[in-house]
């Protein structure tokens, strides 16, 4: 049995077979075919379950706009779910299953949920899951998950990898249809600069699809011509295989380019897909017409279709539907199709036309009629038709071709809310609103339905878009085609029917909407979250009409009446791997790596993100087997000697002109005026509602010239924030901001050894005595010979400790000069996590205390807000609310049993009294194991914490039922003189 | 949504970052009488129109420019692109 419905002609290649397997079984193909018009080639019509019911199911259609046909695609990593069969190019050993079934296809176990119809209607889930709310997570949705839902997923790593990419254009042509080839060969022989794009990988649209003849040619082999002359020109990009997904704002469109889908694997070095960004001055939608179904009793059987589509896979893939087939139809152009395939020699059981005048034919049966119900459980069988003069006639056919007349595609002009109108000659909604900026439609997207009206029109829109454009329009001879009007009497569904579907990838019946209309979900947006109708991945491109008139009909309006939904993008399914693009795993950001970054792997330090950057976390050495022991190691050895950490990651501006002081005067909350020239200060800034924004220091380098730090995090806000001072609110201050984080390497160095150090790197010519060089001095200097440095004595661990800036080149140079000359001294390289244990053994705040709440008198620095002078923040730091007795203080936290932890995270609670929200005291904000001290250490929030030193608490975390006794104590566990870092 | 950025000509939004109403260049005085109403109003009060708003955007991925946006919120539609220094100038804000 091998392509048992195979026709002769058409545009597959009988020379090229393919070969496939459905299921596990193996088929041939052609090249040319989909995996749709091969398997009926074949003979097979189930491909699949439907979503609710498990009702079997085929094909409706042959294009993107399929609700049934959903298969899993290839095997493993490369598995892909829920994959239109009909616009799956077939490739050689393409591999394919059907889904959402348990046990074979034919006998899914699943399809008792069919006699259970009665239970699972509109409204369902609403009605039923409601109670109790424990069950939901428990009991139903797992349920509901495994029996509902669509394609599995592998869950491995997707192998193949997604591109993103940026085009331009003057004219975008979605479609390449008669209205589209038109539009594009108007203005690509004008010289305009075009891109054509269609989702299809054969373009020319229905031309492919029909035996009309354009001039002297057939459809296809006219649009074969026009696309090699395009493809000839410079000036136009021809983009088969490509999906406009989305019209955005101002001419931008989303359009992915199936590079490799038709592969069994990528071409070495070629993306699967891409993910183009289209910058348009204008755009001619041609996107044609989807044909819509007339719902009837039964009418979701595997052999039911979209007459259009019939005609499709007999007339482009030489396929017949199967050997008997019979048309029901509202319009002439369901006739269409049984003239052509009687002319290939098909079987037609006959035409059944709900019209009394339908045009009658010599060469088969045209009954006026109207189809009743239908027979076939995996497939259709016979067709029970009632006839005008009420009697019943039962045909036999393995595919019934339905055809309710042609929907103007009108997806993408929906996209910046343009709402569609109803239009009463082609009983249809016809792009309406306002349209994406710059889009004109075109041909049968615009209602003008024969291939004259598409290739007129087409050809129009460009010119005008030309002209608009200042371009000359050059004017094509455009060839004769078929110019027939197609009679139609609007007709959505049989009376009396029930279980008959709109929706069949949603399985949403008549019967649903006269439901959700019973119970009052009447209007279209109601109707269509009520009942799912049109919610489904094909967004309702064949459903939706049906479902409107029929609750038109309900409500005793017209359809204008009661409007229609819109579309979203994006325009078919698309991957998440092709939004996400080289965007995965570690490609997630961009990533920075400190000056020191190829040293420190050499010292095999492990690292951590911060921001973009990666820093050293610790340095473990051999023997050291937990993370613990490197860093207490780190800590001791700083505080013992010495120790160098890379800061560069701190943000650094550099802040010149004769305003600078004032400038930096505004931005923090305390005074920067009368900062001498070669001194640093410590510096607060505030936001305007006078919470604390960030901290760093600013050092004045010269009477103009400040460089400011911020910490890592805030970098890039705290930049933006100053420049947002200095063009939006001091707009005239002689004061240039320009950012130097990277420009500069800055190492820390710290302990008491770290003067003895310097003094090995520092030209011969720097005084760096404490005398001339004290806590708090900044300086140009040089090094290593006349190397420009920048030095500021500076400390984060309480240590004497400095900072020395060399610029990036040389900072790889620098950390192994360092550790050169600190050998003598055991100099020890430290990480972020000893940094953090020294910084709270300190009781310096950081990021953990700096969270967007906290205000400079919460941070015990409400001192420091000046006020002589107006900066951001001042005014409302000022504020009641932010000054009132039982505010939170910083303070320090210790174990009362020096075994215990502090976790971070904590709350604290007074000794005695319930443990709930309304007795909360504060919070653990930082905590670590302080290797000086022997024993845990914290920064906290306490409520007038200044004064309770001393207090002991209970420290709880109700979460994980942890709690423990602690002593409140000063926030500064070492040196709290501050004697060393002015030593 | 695409800005045409008053230096650089038309320019993709992803290149900016977005603050907000442009009302935050009219920063109150602080000697002023009611300046402690005032500042609560200038940090906590905004209008959000449906239709033309004018807004502050940074051009962080270009040139660091601050712009004043007029831009329609129900449509996008983009009307007015000026420099925010030539605004707060035009407002009042020279020293």
């Amino acid at each position: 049995m091998s392509q048992i419905n195979r026709l002769s002609g058409g545009q597959v290649n009988a020379d090229q077979p393919l070969k496939f397997k459905f299921d596990g079984k193996s088929f041939t193909g052609q090249q040319g075919d989909t995996l749709a018009s091969a398997l009926l080639a074949n003979g097979v019509r189930l491909m699949g379950r439907s979503f609710k019911y498990h009702r079997p199911r085929g094909v409706l259609t042959a294009g993107s706009e399929e609700p049934n046909a959903l298969v899993e695609l290839r095997d493993d990593a490369r598995q892909e779910p829920n994959t239109r069969a009909t616009t799956v190019e077939l490739f050689d050993g393409l591999t394919a299953k059907s889904q959402n079934r348990l046990g074979p296809l034919q006998f899914d176990l699943l399809a008792i949920n069919d006699r259970f119809s009665n239970f699972l209607t509109a409204g369902f889930y609403y009605k039923t899951f409601m109670w109790p709310a424990a069950f939901w997570e428990k009991i139903y949705e797992p349920i509901i998950r495994h029996a509902a839902g669509l394609g599995s997923l592998s869950l491995q790593e997707d192998p193949d990898v997604y591109d993103k990419g940026f085009l331009h254009c003057d004219l975008l042509i979605i479609g390449a249809g008669p209205a589209g080839l038109a539009a594009a060969l108007t203005a690509g022989r004008s010289g305009a600069q075009v891109i054509l794009a269609d989702e299809d990988f054969r373009m020319g649209g229905r031309l492919n699809c029909e035996t009309f003849a354009l001039g002297d040619q057939s459809g296809a082999d006219w649009a074969d011509s026009v696309i090699a002359e395009l493809a000839s020109l410079p000036n136009v990009r021809v983009m088969p295989r490509t999906t406009i997904i989305g019209a955005f704002d101002h001419g931008i469109y989303g359009a992915v380019e199936r590079i490799s889908d038709h592969k069994l694997v990528p071409d070495a070095g070629k993306p699967r897909q891409i993910l183009w960004r289209i910058y348009t001055k204008r755009t001619v939608l041609a996107a044609g017409a989807i044909e819509r179904p007339i719902a009837f009793e039964n009418n979701d059987r595997p052999g039911i279709m979209l007459a259009s589509a019939i005609r499709t896979y007999a007339n482009r893939f030489a396929v017949a539907a199967d050997q008997r087939v019979a048309i029901f139809t509202n319009n002439d152009d369901g006739h269409r199709t049984a003239q052509d395939l009687y002319a290939k020699g098909v079987k037609i059981s006959a035409v059944v036309d709900v019209r009394p005048d339908a045009p009658r034919s010599m060469d088969y049966e045209v009954l006026s009629g109207e189809v009743i119900d239908t027979k076939g459980r995996l497939g259709l069988t016979f067709a029970e038709v009632r006839l005008a003069d009420g009697s019943l006639r039962t045909l036999e056919c393995g595919a019934l071709g339905v055809s309710g007349g042609w929907n103007p595609n009108v997806h993408m002009t929906c996209h910046q809310r343009g709402r569609p109108t109803w239009n009463d000659a082609l009983a249809a909604f016809v792009p309406g609103g306002t349209l994406p900026q710059g889009m004109t439609v075109a041909g049968a997207a615009n209602g003008d339905m024969t291939t004259t009206g598409a290739l007129k029109t087409g050809a129009a829109a460009a010119r005008a878009a030309l002209k608009d454009l200042g371009l000359t329009a050059k004017t094509i001879k455009l060839p004769q085609a078929e110019d027939t009007p197609v009679a139609i009497k609007p007709f959505w569904y049989v009376a009396g029917c029930s279980r008959a579907w709109l929706d069949q990838q949603n399985d949403v019946t008549v019967k649903d909407v006269k439901l959700s209309h019973q119970e009052g979900f009447r209007s279209v947006e109601h109707l269509k979250r009520y009942t799912t109708l049109g919610m489904a991945t094909d967004q309702g491109k064949t459903s939706n009409m049906g479902g409107l008139a029929i609750m038109a009909e309900l409500a005793g309006k017209t359809i204008p009446d009661v409007g229609t939904t819109i579309f979203r993008p994006p325009y078919t399914p698309t991957s998440i791997g092709v939004l996400a693009g080289r965007h995965r795993g570690q490609e997630f950001h961009p990533k920075r790596l400190t000056p020191s970054h190829k040293w420190a792997t050499e010292q095999g330090a492990v690292f951590v993100e911060v921001g973009n950057w990666l820093r050293a976390q610790w340095f473990p050495r051999a023997g050291e087997t937990t993370w613990r022991e490197s860093v207490d190691r780190e800590v001791l050895a700083t505080r013992k000697s010495v120790g160098v950490c890379d800061v560069t990651t701190l943000g650094k501006v550099d802040v010149q002109g004769t305003d600078a002081a004032a400038f930096l005067n505004k931005i923090y909350c305390n005074a920067f005026a009368k900062l001498d020239v070669g001194k640093t200060r410590y510096g607060l800034m505030l936001r305007e509602d006078g919470i604390a924004k960030d901290d760093g220091t600013a050092a004045r380098l010269a009477e103009d010239h400040f460089v400011v730090t911020t910490t890592t995090a805030n970098a890039l806000p705290v930049y933006r924030h100053m420049e947002f001072v200095r063009q939006c609110l001091l707009p005239d201050m002689d004061v240039q901001l320009i950012s130097t984080t990277e420009a500069w390497a800055q190492y820390a160095i710290a302990g008491p050894n770290s003067r003895a150090l310097l003094q090995k790197i520092v030209d011969p010519d720097t005084d760096i005595s404490n005398a001339v060089f004290p806590f708090m001095a900044c300086a140009n200097i040089t090094v290593c010979g006349g190397l420009r440095a920048r030095l500021f004595r500076i400390s984060f661990s309480g240590e004497l400790a400095y900072e020395i800036a060399v610029p990036t080149a040389y900072g790889d140079a620098m950390i192994r000069k360092i550790m050169e000359v600190g050998a003598e001294f055991d100099v020890t390289a430290y990480g972020t996590e000893a940094l953090g244990v020294m910084r709270i053994e300190k009781g310096h705040a950081a990021g953990n205390e700096l969270n967007g709440t906290t205000t400079a008198q919460n941070l015990g620095m409400g001192r420091m807000v000046s006020k002589t002078k107006d900066s951001i923040g001042s005014k409302l730091s000022e504020r009641e609310g932010l000054n009132a007795a039982g505010d939170l203080r910083q303070v320090g936290i210790r174990p009362v049993n020096p075994a215990d932890p502090v976790p971070a995270g904590a709350h604290l609670m007074n000794a005695d009294g319930p443990v709930d929200a309304a007795h909360d005291q504060g919070y653990v904000t930082s905590a670590c194991f302080s290797p000086n001290l022997g024993h845990a250490i914290a920064l906290g929030f306490l409520k007038d914490g200044d004064t309770r030193l001393g207090e002991v608490m209970r420290l709880v975390s109700p979460l994980n039922g942890f709690a423990t006794t602690v002593e409140i104590v000063s926030a500064h566990f070492i040196d709290p003189e501050g004697e060393r870092l002015r030593a | 949504m695409i800005i045409n950025h008053p230096l650089l000509g038309p320019r993709d939004s992803a290149e900016f970052t977005y603050l907000g109403d442009a009302k935050l260049i009219d920063r109150p005085d602080a000697t002023s009488e009611n300046a402690a109403q005032e500042f609560y109003e200038y940090a906590y009060l905004r209008d959000n129109p449906a239709g033309w708003h004018e807004e502050l955007w940074f051009h962080e991925a270009g040139d660091r420019s601050w712009l004043v946006v007029t831009r329609n919120t129900l449509t996008h539609e983009i009307s007015k692109v000026e420099l925010a220094r030539d605004v707060a100038r035009s407002r009042g804000r020279s020293k």
